[in-house]
């Protein structure tokens, strides 16, 4: 069964467009979103909740209709973007009892077991809670009230390698029955190598490649060669650069003849942003 | 069992858990019939991802390393003494063809390299 199914969204601003943006999650993995900034990250994520009106496309949550089902899904699904910027004076304890009333299946003792899990402390003001622990609250206000398809932009821009950490684990641990999914966006691309199953990359509003993580890698080649070869593959190349040492460009596999004297390795998720990102500089 | 991954490795952290899982397989330090553990139970354990340790397990059971019984999980395989020399020979010719192209990158004739090899041993 499928958590996410996302159908050719379309949304046009004025200087920003997602095009026919698709990819699909299977229940019970995580997929980690990347893209650099204003790639459209965010702008798919709220599509896909409705918090903007897409101006086509079909998004499916846990095999309905996100347009016809939204109310009774969005029980299902715990959103978080970054901080809590509300209600910051109130203790914890009062903004759960606002939050627990908009939801049917609330369970207060699986929020106090997240509570103690994560270590927050209910008399604590939202003011005084750090990124990490903002993250955390966010976290168990979705798990209480029976989330199965976490979205969660960016969770773990602004914490420290301890936090990131801590959080990447608790990501695993939610998946362990096989139950619940997350679809997370991020541009520490460190914190995908290991704990995610899927990537979605997204540039320029378009997603570029949407699969397995292994495979997702293996899609590209990072090459180094001399720049006197460089001839050889230029044209196919998605982007490089040179130096005084020679070339390095990134080319899709399927390119790539391996009979060539060139120097060929399987790139890392940051390497593959970075030569697409290049790939913008040549065509401005 | 014991697996230790390396991030900063050439080598694919699947391959990384073939190769060191099969060793212990075919030095019988797993015995037949031993419980691997489950999959999403191993990813959340060893911080990779499900897809990865997936992958592995079912490049394990490809190779007849273990089995896979539904419901219940995957076991190391039976094998008879002899099997399991010729699994283990098999695995380390395939290794040594790959260090041979080296070798003979550098124009190493085989008494050569044996005679290297036997210095580092």
């Amino acid at each position: 069964m499928l958590a996410l199914d996302i159908r050719n969204l379309n949304k046009k601003y004025p200087n920003f467009e997602l095009r026919d943006v698709s990819f699909q999650l299977e229940k019970g993995y995580i997929m980690g979103f990347i893209g650099a900034n204003g790639a459209g990250k965010t702008t798919t994520i709220k599509s896909m909740l409705n918090l903007i009106q897409a101006d086509s496309g079909e998004v499916r949550i846990l095999g309905k209709k996100m347009a016809e089902h939204e109310t009774e899904l969005k029980q299902e699904i715990g959103f978080a973007f970054g901080g809590i910027d509300f209600y910051t004076r109130s203790k914890i304890k009062t903004l759960t009892d606002v939050i627990k009333k908009f939801y049917k299946n609330w369970n207060d003792d699986t929020y106090s077991t997240y509570l103690r899990r994560f270590k927050l402390d209910e008399n604590k003001k939202i003011a005084e809670l750090s990124a990490g622990m903002k993250v955390k609250y966010n976290l168990a206000i979705a798990l209480s009230h029976g989330a199965k398809v976490l979205i969660l932009d960016e969770p773990t821009s602004g914490l420290d390698p301890v936090a990131r950490d801590d959080l990447l684990d608790i990501f695993q641990s939610l998946v362990l029955d096989g139950e619940v999914s997350i679809l997370f966006s991020t541009h520490i691309t460190s914190d995908l190598e290991k704990c995610a199953d899927f990537i979605t990359f997204v540039d320029n509003g378009k997603i570029v490649n949407s699969s397995d993580k292994e495979h997702f890698r293996e899609t590209y080649r990072l090459l180094n060669g001399k720049e006197s070869d460089l001839h050889q593959v230029k044209d196919k190349l998605i982007s490089y650069k040179v130096n005084s040492f020679g070339f390095t460009g990134l080319i899709h596999a399927g390119d790539f003849d391996p009979a060539l004297d060139i120097r060929a390795t399987i790139p890392s998720l940051e390497e593959i942003m970075i030569f697409f990102a290049k790939k913008e500089e040549t065509y401005v | 069992m014991n697996v230790a991954i390396s991030n900063t490795s050439e080598k694919p952290i699947y391959q990384q858990l073939f190769d060191q899982i099969s060793a212990q397989i075919l030095t019988g330090e797993l015995p037949g019939g031993y419980p691997l553990p489950p999959i999403r139970q191993a990813a959340q354990e060893l911080r990779i991802s499900v897809i990865t340790i997936k992958k592995a397990w079912e490049e394990l059971e490809r190779s007849g390393l273990i089995t896979t019984t539904t419901g219940k999980g995957c076991f190391v395989a039976d094998f008879s003494s002899e099997e399991m020399l010729r699994m283990r020979n098999d695995m380390i010719m395939k290794q040594m063809a790959g260090d041979t192209d080296y070798y003979k990158s550098f124009g190493l004739s085989l008494e050569e390299a044996i005679e290297l090899l036997k210095k580092v041993y």
